[in-house]
């Protein structure tokens, strides 16, 4: 087990009035698996990433990641913005050396580490480019490589995927699959795509409207192993979207 | 660039460089036209020279500046009045504003006072700065700062509230203290602001400059134009006015390439 959320509950305070945003989250996540958060609009999804992330503190509640209660971002914990977030006035070696710069590690041997990631996938070549030389796909990498970087082992997707156009994102979202399957991360994706969160998940954890419960835990037995992209057109793929839609209970 | 051009492009390429001329010759002409119509309404005694002056009388001021010298001081003075202001007007205004950032508590108790100040004519705080500072440079200088810093100040705190909040974000999960998240992102992502700023506060400093000199200066090219027109030389005023204007415009094409050349280096096209 590597996260684990016990009774999170957080109500924001404004000048119109208490805005409940979580009413009592509980939660256990497993090491290596890869969790898609879904729910209505402003039903408090990034509230949960964002305490998750360690930059908002639950009224009450625990939240714990590898064992160790959370208190503020932490290195193991690894966010990744809307859009890629890349700076365009550093380079891609500027960009995805950071993290490390900002916690004062700009070490050889940790430099060396990223330099193998990005020889790893194909990034090599463009260390010394600035990042409006590279396609939206090689620019998820490198935001993707920049978190990875400071050795994270949760990493948190904020509608990760939902800046670029439907084709890039097909792409773009099995091919980050494929890095944090292959560099063995646990995930944690906030989407309003269902089929996005049915393409990439092991369990997909469908939220209430605010204050956000959990309401459902669908876990995608059979579609275990599939790569994102050939999930599409499996018979299950159907089944759980309908499901999770009906439940979701989009209204226009 | 020993491609195949298309009879299409070829002929799109000739109309625009045709526009490009013709927008060329037409800003000369007017200039021409302008100053020759200006010398010849003047000889031809339609307008009187006494009052209006005219190109060639001007012309002959002009060098007269130039032989005695005068020129060089009275255009260097302003020139570094200004220079020195609007520095001193951009810099003052970003560290009030990366102050203003840094406290949000400070920004909300400072904000009535910034309201008034911005609506505040400064000008009128001239007498003030040459009753407390003496009639010199130090009060031209404040007046300048006066006019450029409040604006400056409201600029540049609005552009640093406008850096996006995603990447502040990122920064703060990757450990980033408040001051990191300054000066590797919130500062970085604002210089165009500052450019901007920049920009502005040259013409800002000139009007400052120029009053300031109209009130107390003996130097300067504030000072010749109220000189002039108080002995009645109106071929000194014409000509200042049209050195501060070539001054002026020269100082604000270095400033538009100075933002150019950081926009390139920061990666940011616009």
């Amino acid at each position: 087990m590597i996260v684990e959320l016990a009774g999170v509950k957080l109500t924001y305070q404004s000048p119109d009035g208490e805005v409940p945003a979580l009413a009592g989250i509980d939660l256990v996540i497993d090491a290596g698996e890869f969790i898609s958060v879904v729910g209505p609009s402003g039903c408090g999804k990034s509230t949960l990433l964002n305490i998750i992330a360690g930059l908002e503190t639950p009224d009450s509640g625990t939240v714990s990641v590898g064992g160790r209660p959370l208190h503020g971002p932490s290195r193991t914990v690894g966010y990744m913005p809307q859009k890629d977030g890349l700076f365009p006035w550093r380079s891609i070696w500027g960009n995805v050396t950071l993290g490390l710069e900002i916690a004062g590690e700009n070490t050889p041997e940790r430099q060396e580490t990223v330099r193998q990631l990005l020889s790893r996938y194909g990034l090599a070549d463009f260390a010394s480019k600035s990042p409006a030389e590279l396609s939206g796909g090689m620019r998820q990498r490198c935001a993707l490589i920049r978190t990875l970087a400071c050795g994270p082992e949760l990493l948190l997707l904020d509608e990760a995927f939902s800046a670029l156009d439907y084709q890039t994102r097909l792409a773009v979202s099995a091919d980050i699959y494929s890095i944090i399957r292959r560099e063995k991360k646990t995930a944690i994706l906030v989407t309003h795509d269902i089929s996005e969160a049915v393409s990439l998940s092991d369990r997909i954890v469908l939220l209430t409207r605010r204050p956000a419960q959990i309401k459902k835990i669908y876990s995608l037995e059979e579609l275990r192993g599939i790569p994102p992209l050939e999930r599409r057109d499996h018979p299950a793929f159907r089944a759980f979207f309908n499901a999770i839609w009906k439940e979701l209970d989009v209204h226009v | 660039m020993s491609e195949p051009v298309s009879p299409a492009r070829a002929a799109w390429l000739s109309r625009a460089r045709r526009r490009r001329r013709l927008v060329l010759l037409l800003q000369i002409g007017l200039l021409v036209f302008f100053f020759a119509g200006w010398e010849l309404c003047a000889r031809a005694g339609f307008i009187d020279a006494f009052i209006f002056s005219s190109p060639s009388r001007m012309w002959k001021t002009f060098t007269g500046l130039l032989a005695s010298g005068e020129l060089f001081i009275h255009v260097g003075v302003s020139v570094g009045e200004t220079v020195v202001g609007f520095l001193l007007g951009t810099a003052l205004g970003v560290a009030v504003a990366t102050l203003l950032w840094w406290s949000d508590f400070l920004s909300r108790v400072l904000d009535p006072y910034l309201v008034v100040l911005n609506a505040l004519p400064k000008t009128a705080l001239g007498p003030i700065f040459i009753v407390w500072m003496g009639a010199g440079g130090g009060a031209i200088i404040t007046m300048t700062l006066a006019i450029s810093l409040i604006v400056t100040v409201l600029d540049m705190y609005s552009g640093f509230r406008e850096t996006d909040r995603d990447k502040i974000r990122l920064l703060r999960t990757l450990g980033a203290r408040r001051r990191q998240i300054f000066t590797k992102l919130v500062l970085p992502a604002s210089l165009p602001t500052m450019a901007n700023a920049l920009r502005v506060n040259v013409g800002l400093s000139w009007v400052g400059v120029i009053m300031g000199e109209f009130l107390v200066s003996r130097r300067g090219l504030g000072y010749l134009i109220v000189y002039g027109s108080q002995v009645f030389k109106m071929d000194l005023v014409m000509t200042t006015v049209l050195i501060l204007a070539a001054a002026a415009a020269l100082m604000y094409l270095g400033v538009l390439w100075l933002e150019k050349a950081l926009k390139k280096y920061m990666g940011v096209t616009v």
